[in-house]
This record gives C-alpha cells, sequence and structure tokens, in this order.
C-alpha cells in the first residue's frame, strides 16, 4: 500500500526514544511532516526503562508525557510502533522507504481496558524489567506506554490462551491471524536515533554475569529501583531477596577496553553515583564500594558527585576489577588492585553492580540499509544525502546532549526539505 | 461561535457496569440540558460514527463521557472547528472506586457514591463546554523573520549558517572587530572521526569564509547590543559601538520598593540617563529571534596561590598556551595541572567539563611536536575523554613523550629559573618534584552569562535570565529533558554559554539552537505557543478596565512575557507567552483569562459540583491537578485500581501557578469542605514545567490560610502537596488522609448558606 499522506518534505525518524521523539517533535512543530517509527510496542525507549535522572533524580516519564502530550497534539506526526526499516530507493529528497509492521495482535480498537491479560493463562518474561519477572503473553509493556495499546506474544500463548484471550476481548481487537505488512512512505530525509542497548554483560568473562543471582548490571538496578519494576522499587538481591548490607559498582564493566567497547560510554559514572542514592534510601548503613578507573563526572555533575563522595559509608577505589567470585552464602567477592597504593584487594559484598556501557543498537542488530557505521556501530552522518544520525545512534551520550543534539539532527533534516 | 451541543456516554471499559448511564444521561439531560446518547465502544468506529453523524447534522461541541482525555485524543479529534471536552469516567471514576477491605462488606451505598460521582465529572464537563469557546490565534501585524545571532566564534558562526541553510535571513553581531571569537588563537582541534588520534586543522577559518559569502547573513562587527526590546517575531534591538555607553542601554531591573526610595531621594537611581524599558528606540532593528552565543572567559585562576599564577613567570592558563602554540614553537618541558590539588582535593578547576582534559592532551602534543626532546606531563585527578576521545587518551598514553598520572599538585615554584611542581598521591607511589619551563593550568570557561547581562533585555523583569545562580551561570530552565529552553521566549543560547564545549559539540549545539530559533518564528507566525504548551492557539486576555495595577501578573510570570506602562498596567506580549496561565491565578481582579480556560470556566466548574447538605458521608473536596504531572499520576493510580475517596472531584489545570484562589473560595463558599492542590516539585531541583508555577502556588495557599482563619474556617482545610508523575501508588494516600482529616475536622460550617 502506498502512503496517501507522504509528502516531498517529510522526515522519516527511525527509532521512538527520547532522541527519535525530540527530533521528530522538534521538526514538525517548525512545520514539516515527520512519520515516526519505534521498533517496540510503545514509544520512550531507553530512558523509559530508568528510575530517576542524574543530577536532579526526577522521573524520565515527567518528559516523557510532556512530548507524547506534544506527540498527540500535532497534526503533522504520523506514529508507527512494532516497525522497521526494510528498505531505501531513490535519493535525498526523495526518498521512497518501505517499512514493515510486525504484526501487534492487538488492533486499534484496543481500549485498554486490561481483560485479555487479566483472562491470558500464559506468561512470558517482562523484556521490560530484563527478564527479571513474568508478565502475561497479552501485555502492556508498562503502565505508561504509550501509545496505550495491548500487544501479544503469540509465540508463547497456548491454544486455551489464544481462546481465552479472543474471548475476554469485547471490543473485536485480537486478531490472532495479523500479518506482517509493509508500507511505502515517500521522504526527504532520514534521522536515525536508533539508540543503545546495555553491552551483553555475558561477554566479559572475569566479572561472571549470569553465574551468581548477586550479579546484575546498572540497567537491572534501574528497573529494580523503580515503583513499577519487578521487586516494586525494593532494592534486594534478586534470588533469594537479602537486604543490601554491602554493594559493590564496578565501573567500565566493558568499556574503555579493547576488547569489549573501546570508547567511554560517557554515562555509568553518573548512573552509578545515582544509584547510590536508591541504595541509600533504604540502607542507611550499607557499605558501598565503588571501584574506577576515572570518575567522569565532568561540569555539572561535580556537584553530584561530592555529595556522595561525602557519604561516610561509601568507598571510592581507584582500579580495575579483575574478578569477581561466587561465595557460598550467595554473596560475592570483588578483586581488584588499588593503582594509588597497589595494594590487592579482595572485597566481599552482597550485591554488586556492573556498570556496563551502551552499545549502538545497530551494531548489534546490524543496520538495515547500506549505511555509513564506525567500527564500533555508531552511525556517522552524511548530510548530502540526508541521512543523519541523532543522540546515541552517533555517540555515548547522556540524556541532555542526546535531546540537544536531536534538535540539531532536526534542523538538518529540515534543510533537506527545503534544498 | 454559536454552539449545539451533544453529549455522549460510552459504556464500554466496564463504565457500563458500574454505572447507572440511563440515571447520568438524565443528569446531563435534564440539569444540563444537553442531548446524550449512550455507545457501547464511544472510540471504536461505530461510536466514532455516531459523533460523526451528529457532526454533519451541526453538533460543534461535544461532551464525552469515557475514558481520559489523555487516551484516545487522534479518535476523538473532530477538528480544529470543534470543541471536544472529555469526561474521565473510567480512570478517575470507575477504575479509582475504592474497594472494600478483604472480608468487609462494601459500603451500603457505595454505587451510589460511585454514580454521583460520575455524574458531577458529567456536570463539570457540559458546563466546561458551555464555557469554551474556540481559539483565536494572535498573529502579530507583521512579523519578522530575521533571527539575530549574538556572537561571532564558532558557536555564532555556525547558527548563522545553519539558519541560513534552511532559508532564513540572519543578523551576526560580534562584539570584536573581527569574526571567529577565541577559536581563531587555536592552533589545531581535537580529533573528530577515526581512528580519532590526529589533531584537525581549526576549522573557524573556512566557517567564517563561507558566513561572510552567504548572502543571507549580514554581519555587524565591533558592535554590541544595547538593549532588546519587543518580543519574538518583532524583537527592537538598539545596538551601539563595542564599549560604549548610551540612552538605551538596557535599564536594570527596580523592584517597587525600591524604587519608592528612589522617588524619595533616598536612593541612586541605577537607571539615571537611560531610556525607560518600556521606550522604543526609533532607529531600533527589529528581529524575529535571537541565538546567543556570546561564548565564555577563561576563569581566574590567580586565587589558587599554591599554584602561582600571576606570581610566577611561566605559569600559564590554558587560553594563554594555546596562543603561544598559534604564534609559534612552545617550550620542551611542560606541565599541564587538571585540578587546582590542594585542598580542593580531586575536583577540576570549575567550569571544566571535560573540555580541558581534552585540551591538555591536544597541547602536550605539540610539546612533542615542536621539540624534539619535548616532554609534557600532565598531572590530573580524573582523566575526562568521553565516548571515542578515550582513543585520544589513549593515544597520548602511547606518546613517547607524554607523561600521565593521577595526582594531588601542593605546589609550584620558582627554581634557578625554571619551575618545580610539587605532587602527591600519585600513581607512580611516591610524591613527585617535577622540574619543568613552564606550568599550563586547565583553567575553565566561565560562560559571559555568569559575570554580565549579556542579552540585555529590556523587559520588566529586568536585562538578564532569571535565576542564574540555580544553573551555575548558565541559561538553563530544563536542563536535561529540554535544554534549550530558556527563561525568555525566542532567545536561546548555545555554545560556551550553555556549558563548556569542544568544538565538535559547539557546532551540533549551535545546529540545536538555530532550531529552535526558527521554530519559534513558525510558531509565533502561526499564533501557537512554543513549548512546553506547543501549538496552542490561546492566549491570556485582560480586562484591562479593572485592573488595579497591583502588579501580580508581571511580578509573577515566569517568562517575563507582561511588561507595564507609567501606572503599573500590565503591557502583555503574547508572543513571549508560554500560556500557564500564572498570570491568570494571579490576578485578584479575576481579569485575565484564555478563551478555553478562564476564572468564569473553572469557577462554574467548581459551581457545577453539586454538594450535599447535612450528609456526613457526602463531603465534598476538590483538588486541582497539575494536568502535567499529577493528572497522568492519578490515571496512572485508576489504571491500577487503586483506590481514591468517593468525596473527592478532581479538575486539571494547565499548571498550579494558573490555580486562583477565587476558585478555592468558591469551593468553600459553595460549602464544599476542603481544597487541595496536587502539583510539581519545586526549589532548586524543580519539576515544574513552568519553572515557577507550582513554588507560587504553594506560596498562594499560605496566605488563603489566614484569609480561611478570619472567616472562622479551619485553614488545615486547604492544602498543596508535590508529587511526581511516578507517585502514583502514593496519591491516593496523600489524598485519602486528606479526606480523613477533613471528616475529622467535620463539615464546612458555611454548607447551605
Amino acid at each position: 500500500m502506498t502512503d496517501e499522506q507522504g509528502t516531498s518534505g517529510a522526515i522519516l525518524v527511525v527509532g521512538g526514544g527520547i532522541s527519535g521523539l525530540t527530533a521528530a517533535l522538534e521538526a514538525a512543530e517548525v512545520g514539516n511532516d515527520v512519520v515516526l517509527i519505534e521498533k517496540g510496542p510503545s514509544f520512550g525507549g531507553r530512558v523509559a526503562q530508568l528510575n530517576k535522572y542524574f543530577p536532579k533524580l526526577c522521573p524520565p516519564s515527567c518528559g516523557l508525557e510532556i512530548n507524547f502530550k506534544r506527540i498527540k497534539a500535532n497534526r503533522r506526526i504520523r506514529t508507527y510502533t512494532m516497525t522497521t526499516v526494510k528498505s531505501v530507493a531513490g535519493g535525498p529528497g526523495n526518498y521512497e522507504v518501505t517499512l514493515e509492521i510486525a504484526p501487534r495482535y492487538v488492533n486499534s480498537n484496543c481500549t485498554a481496558c486490561g481483560d485479555c491479560a487479566a483472562a491470558c493463562p500464559d506468561e512470558i518474561p517482562n523484556a521490560f524489567n530484563f527478564g527479571m519477572n513474568m508478565s502475561k503473553a497479552a501485555y502492556l509493556p508498562h503502565e505508561m506506554a504509550f501509545p496505550r495499546r495491548y500487544v501479544i506474544e503469540k509465540a508463547s500463548l497456548s491454544s486455551a490462551g489464544a481462546e481465552a484471550v479472543k474471548s475476554a476481548c469485547k471490543y473485536d481487537a485480537v486478531d490472532l491471524d495479523m500479518k506482517t505488512e509493509t508500507v511505502k512512505i515517500q521522504v526527504a530525509s532520514i534521522i536515525w536515533a536508533t539508540g543503545w542497548t546495555p553491552y551483553d554483560a555475558k561477554k566479559i568473562d572475569n566479572l561472571k554475569f549470569g553465574t551468581s543471582d548477586a550479579i546484575i548490571t546498572n540497567m537491572m538496578m534501574e528497573r529494580m529501583a523503580s515503583a513499577n519494576g519487578p521487586t516494586k522499587g525494593v532494592v534486594s538481591r534478586p534470588g533469594d531477596g537479602k537486604a543490601i548490607d554491602s554493594i559493590a559498582f564496578v565501573q567500565c564493566a566493558g568499556s574503555r577496553d579493547e576488547n569489549h567497547l573501546e570508547y567511554c560510554s560517557h554515562i555509568c559514572c553518573m548512573a552509578t553515583f545515582k544509584q547510590m542514592t536508591y541504595v541509600r534510601e533504604q540502607y542507611p548503613d550499607a557499605k558501598i564500594y565503588v571501584f574506577y578507573i576515572d570518575l567522569r563526572t565532568p561540569g555539572k555533575y561535580e556537584k553530584f558527585r561530592e555529595e556522595r563522595m561525602s557519604d561516610a559509608n561509601a568507598l571510592f577505589i581507584k582500579g580495575k576489577v579483575a574478578q569477581i567470585n561466587s561465595e557460598s552464602d550467595g554473596g560475592v567477592t570483588v578483586i581488584a588492585e588499588n593503582a594509588v597504593t597497589g595494594e590487592k584487594l579482595s572485597q566481599k559484598v552482597d550485591m554488586v553492580v556492573l556498570a556496563t556501557g551502551m552499545q549502538p543498537e545497530l551494531a548489534v542488530q546490524g543496520a538495515p540499509i547500506a549505511m555509513n557505521l564506525d567500527s564500533s556501530g555508531f552511525v556517522i552522518s552524511d548530510m548530502d544525502k540526508g541521512i543523519i544520525a541523532a543522540g546515541c545512534a552517533k555517540k555515548a551520550a547522556d540524556v541532555v546532549t542526546t535531546t540537544q543534539s536531536s534538535t540539531a539532527a532536526a534542523l538538518k533534516a529540515i534543510q533537506v526539505s527545503r534544498r | 461561535m454559536s454552539k449545539k451541543y451533544c453529549a455522549y456516554l460510552c459504556s464500554g471499559c466496564g463504565i457500563g457496569d458500574a454505572l447507572d448511564l440511563d440515571e447520568l444521561n438524565g443528569v446531563v439531560a435534564n440539569e444540563m440540558s444537553m442531548e446524550c446518547k449512550v455507545h457501547s465502544c464511544m472510540c471504536g468506529a461505530d461510536g466514532r460514527g455516531l459523533i460523526q453523524k451528529d457532526i454533519e447534522e451541526g453538533v460543534n461541541a461535544i461532551v464525552i463521557g469515557a475514558c481520559s482525555p489523555r487516551v484516545m485524543t487522534k479518535e476523538f479529534d473532530f477538528g480544529e472547528d470543534k470543541i471536544v471536552v472529555r469526561a474521565n469516567l473510567r480512570e478517575q471514576v470507575i477504575w479509582s472506586e475504592v474497594k472494600p477491605v478483604e472480608g468487609q462488606e462494601p459500603h451500603k451505598e457505595a454505587a451510589a457514591f460511585l454514580q454521583e460521582t460520575a455524574a458531577d465529572y458529567m456536570r463539570m464537563a457540559c458546563t466546561r463546554a458551555k464555557k469554551t469557546e474556540l481559539p483565536e490565534p494572535y498573529k502579530l501585524e507583521t512579523i519578522n523573520k530575521t533571527i539575530m545571532v549574538m556572537g561571532g566564534g564558532i558557536a555564532g558562526l555556525t547558527a548563522a549558517s545553519e539558519a541560513s541553510a534552511a532559508g532564513y535571513q540572519v543578523l551576526l553581531v560580534e562584539k570584536e572587530d573581527k569574526l571567529g571569537g577565541k577559536a581563531i588563537g587555536w592552533r589545531k582541534s581535537f580529533p573528530t572521526k577515526a581512528p580519532w588520534t590526529d589533531l584537525e586543522e581549526n576549522p573557524v577559518d573556512a566557517l567564517i569564509a563561507k558566513v561572510t559569502s552567504d548572502r543571507n547573513i549580514s554581519i555587524k562587527t565591533g558592535t554590541e547590543v544595547a538593549r532588546i526590546g519587543g518580543a519574538p517575531g518583532n524583537f527592537a534591538v538598539s545596538f551601539k559601538p563595542t564599549g560604549a555607553k548610551t540612552e538605551w542601554d538596557a535599564p536594570a531591573k527596580v523592584g517597587v520598593d525600591e524604587q519608592d526610595l528612589i522617588d524619595k531621594g533616598q536612593k541612586e537611581d541605577p537607571n539615571a540617563g537611560l531610556k525607560k524599558y518600556t521606550e522604543v528606540d526609533p532607529s531600533a532593528t527589529i528581529v524575529g529571534s535571537v541565538v546567543l552565543a556570546t561564548g565564555w572567559k577563561p576563569a581566574d585562576v590567580s586565587k589558587y596561590e599554591h599554584l602561582g599564577y600571576g606570581a610566577i613567570k611561566n605559569v600559564v592558563t590554558n587560553v594563554e598556551f594555546e596562543q603561544l602554540a598559534k604564534a609559534g614553537k612552545v617550550p620542551a618541558n611542560v606541565a599541564f595541572i587538571q585540578s587546582p590539588g590542594g585542598a580542593e582535593d580531586d575536583k577540576d578547576f570549575p567550569y571544566c567539563n571535560s573540555v580541558t582534559s581534552m585540551v591538555a592532551l591536544k597541547q602536550a602534543q605539540y610539546v612533542c611536536s615542536d621539540n624534539q626532546d619535548g616532554k609534557a606531563y600532565i598531572l590530573y585527578q580524573h582523566m575526562r575523554t568521553p565516548g571515542h576521545m578515550e582513543l585520544f587518551y589513549k593515544s597520548a598514553q602511547q606518546n613517547n613523550g607524554i607523561f600521565m598520572t593521577k595526582a594531588n599538585v601542593t605546589k609550584v615554584e620558582e627554581k634557578t629559573g625554571k619551575l618545580a611542581v610539587v605532587a602527591e598521591n600519585t600513581l607512580l607511589g611516591e610524591n613527585l618534584v617535577l622540574d619543568v619551563d613552564m606550568v599550563v593550568l586547565a583553567a575553565g570557561m566561565e560562560p559571559t552569562t555568569l559575570h554580565e547581562n549579556t542579552i540585555n533585555l529590556a523587559y520588566r523583569q529586568g536585562p538578564a535570565f532569571s535565576d542564574l545562580d540555580l544553573f551555575d551561570g548558565y541559561a538553563d530552565s530544563h536542563f536535561i529533558c529540554f535544554p534549550y529552553e530558556t527563561r525568555r521566549t525566542g532567545i536561546y543560547t548555545c555554545g560556551g554559554v550553555r556549558k563548556a564545549e569542544t568544538i565538535e559539540e559547539t557546532i551540533d549545539d549551535a545546529t540545536g539552537a538555530a532550531l529552535k530559533a526558527i521554530q519559534c518564528l513558525e510558531s509565533t507566525d502561526r499564533g501557537v505557543s512554543v513549548h512546553p504548551r506547543s501549538g496552542d492557539a490561546t492566549y491570556p486576555e485582560f480586562f484591562m478596565q479593572r485592573c488595579t495595577q497591583c502588579k501580580r501578573c508581571t511580578e509573577e510570570c515566569p517568562f517575563g512575557a507582561l511588561d507595564d506602562d507609567a501606572k503599573g498596567t500590565p503591557l502583555p506580549n503574547p508572543t513571549r507567552c508560554r500560556r500557564c496561565g500564572t498570570c491568570m491565578g494571579a490576578c485578584p481582579e479575576r481579569i485575565i483569562g484564555f478563551k478555553d480556560y478562564n476564572i468564569d470556566l473553572i469557577g462554574s466548574m467548581v459551581k457545577a459540583i453539586e454538594v450535599p447538605e447535612d450528609d456526613e458521608d457526602r463531603l465534598r473536596i476538590i483538588v486541582f491537578a497539575c494536568e502535567n504531572d499529577a493528572y497522568p499520576a492519578l490515571d496512572m493510580s485508576g489504571m491500577k485500581r487503586n483506590g481514591l475517596n468517593h468525596m473527592i472531584r478532581v479538575i486539571p489545570v494547565r499548571c498550579l501557578g494558573s490555580v486562583n484562589m477565587a476558585w478555592i473560595r468558591d469551593a468553600l463558599s459553595a460549602g464544599m469542605d476542603g481544597a487541595m492542590l496536587l502539583g510539581c516539585t519545586y526549589g532548586d531541583n524543580y519539576q515544574c514545567h513552568f519553572v515557577k508555577g507550582s513554588e507560587i502556588a504553594n506560596k498562594r495557599m499560605e496566605n488563603i490560610g489566614d484569609t480561611l482563619s478570619s472567616l472562622g474556617l479551619e485553614s488545615e482545610r486547604c492544602a498543596a502537596e508535590q508529587v511526581a508523575i511516578t507517585d502514583y501508588d502514593k496519591i491516593p494516600a496523600i489524598l485519602n488522609d486528606f479526606v480523613d482529616q477533613i471528616v475529622e475536622m467535620g463539615p464546612n460550617p458555611f454548607k447551605g448558606f
């Protein structure tokens, strides 16, 4: 089917996280037509999974809500979820893009009443919570999900489950025969805002992720600390739920390491300082150990670091962690060398958080079309061709840099429309 | 607009099961005199078809009692020429019903309570529809779409060139006699591409050439902005030669009390000899929006006495060293000190961001390339090389002439023609004394806004941005989510005035600022608001005949949108306005309002609530909830089926700042028993989207407590709470506890009067 609304000056934004949302809105509010696509079932991307932002410790959904409201109010933006780029033909100013829409198995009749999930007997690991709990196979990705429409993981539905969700829906919204669709759109330029994925901690052998419940990643910590997370906001050791008396943060888990990510992921130091506040809120006396190479909390972030470092029960060790070993009581021992004193350290803790870095999503997924990626998988903009990188698809960055660079990307795209 | 109403009730999603819709239909039809139709799925094609058919027959004001106004927005969008009001019967009525404690019977009147709540929400929605008028966008008679860029360094040059590439006229103003800013003093710039190891040509000369040959860009050098008056789409800018003093210089803000002292001759007038801020310079240049790119200044590092700057020759700043490098050869043995050390311990110099780490790496390369046996020592506490600059750092580690260690520098002293740098806590396991020819201090990059007004606005609220101390002098207002928003609409900052940035970051930043300047122009041209109420075509209208010149609106507007005349009558500038309604909330005469949001409209909604007499089970508590955070949180609370006390009635407001205390008085004099404001966190880490709204509302509530006491009502009947959008599991307790307190106090004694 050909999109009848496509205009020659339209902009395609690939990725519906904070970067894509920002680029789409900033361009549309100038007056350009924008098509915003997201691979997942709802918009918000990585930031929707965060409990709080540093350094204000405010909830990301606060800014997302405003952005969603701006989208709802703007007739120039068309949104597609569960959608990816399949192919691109033509050139700058007149690209023809074929989009592929994966079946949601729930159509636009859905009122988000929740009856399908209530009736569904089948459960799946909750991807939004990194598998730390289960959700129904008919589910809303999370409370704040936009669009607020359910989605069904058909492959995990039993035949009884299929029957149950179908008959529970009063609005004829469940459609298990839904097929993959393709849509062709005409656009002048493409903004790649495909974002990042947490570096796979299993690849860092010495840190033993996956061998003990006591070893989690920083993104798992975000979900755990969130009121709508798997533990309803309680920070405790997965598996046995042990309260935290001691915790270690391992910085540069994968980052600044030529065997993994050769670059610095920019945000992990601040993420750890932020997560120290989650721990401290729930455990006023817990011992906190931070193993780091450098503390990268530049500029405005210095004040935030200073506050955390004044914590009498927090110890900061300059030294890269060599090894993490599981202990029989469910805890772990972190082994490192203090780079200043030369002393070898062995610290037993209840739980360890790996400050895993950002890997560009396209490094994992592969680029859907021929485009310039650097050796790490970040997108290199080609302004002449109207191919523009934004946010963490372009470089590892914090949210403020991401929203800023996405605003810049919007102008570069508009320039193509007006050439 | 002549309105034809129709109300629609949805029985889907359990609404029809929980409520008696026939009875509700009766309330709408009889009390509100509005035709009312019921459908089993209003948002479906069939339900919308029903509405569409009525629209074809002339209905243009539609009330929908169904789900939250936050969902199904496209489904219930019937065009800009229709009024649509939604009553939130699903999330905030049936899903928010209090469930009986397990094992207990529900209250015998539970069904009646729920029905009454729904009826009130329908009454309020119908009232709102009757009081709402379609917006008529505010349009300037003539709009000027030129973008003025202040500052001709990398940031300003880029903003000018990027705005021009999108087809806009640009006026570039530079205070020095030539373009280029500080960057013309840089020998090389950082790597911006793989392999991220090689220094690159400084892009500034090419950028200057591009801008000077661009026909869309006119340039004024040796020129400063004396004042900027007016508003987006029509700013009036007075220029002056750099350093000159003129009568058009922007006047300082003078408060009411201060003016009093000046008038009595007890205080010197800081604005003596200056034209009043409201006066328009007849020779002013008109521009549409402004990009502020006035950059940064090297911080003074002489206060770190142990480092010897200013006292010892050859202790220089990184900026001075760069100029030396640009002019010729640099010395062979140089120490680069990244942190002040001493008592400051492991912090960098202030205002460094991560830029100065990379500057040291670059300058260390000069030492090695200029001298055969050049040796550069970088003494740092934390090397800050984010992203791919890590590879730049790594290449320096592999350079035989560059030595780097974590170190706490305790002293720099002169030693037989050379300099000695003393450091402790190094990675070498011992204290260090380095003999060098020169010491370079990583001085920070202070934004020009830190020390000067810079923007020189001729505004009632003064010439500078407000509350800069909260942001270390940077002109932020929503750091993180909306980094380009300043407190002054139409003025966007980039480059060193926003953050210490590398050239690469500055170019990106300036491009974004150009976008925002363009967006403001286009929004102004359409007569709609910019962020956060983007696209809102309403604006505050004033009934000036009744103005008492109390100046509250002009003082409280978070965005400085209101000027005033000599008597103190407000002079609105609608294109500066962000439509939060803080002026409306401030006005004691209730003369400010929007077409779809005003004192009468909300007041009438309050009065539409049925207040039963002599029934302690039926007290009424009004909650004004911020529609940006508290209201969505209430929706989430409903989704999670948290129970809200049946005595609560919620009215969403644009911002707590817009809540006029008249509504509270109306509610209490109508016999309601309590009132609560539910809004965003305020203070240093405020979450208010309009910056000051929730803070101002809280102050007003403190004052209303006194008013209530004087009427013989308990001041505790009014309260204000700060909540976040994620507090959906806490809000029910906050509200229900408040209701319990009111119940304990007993009914409003004025009930029935």
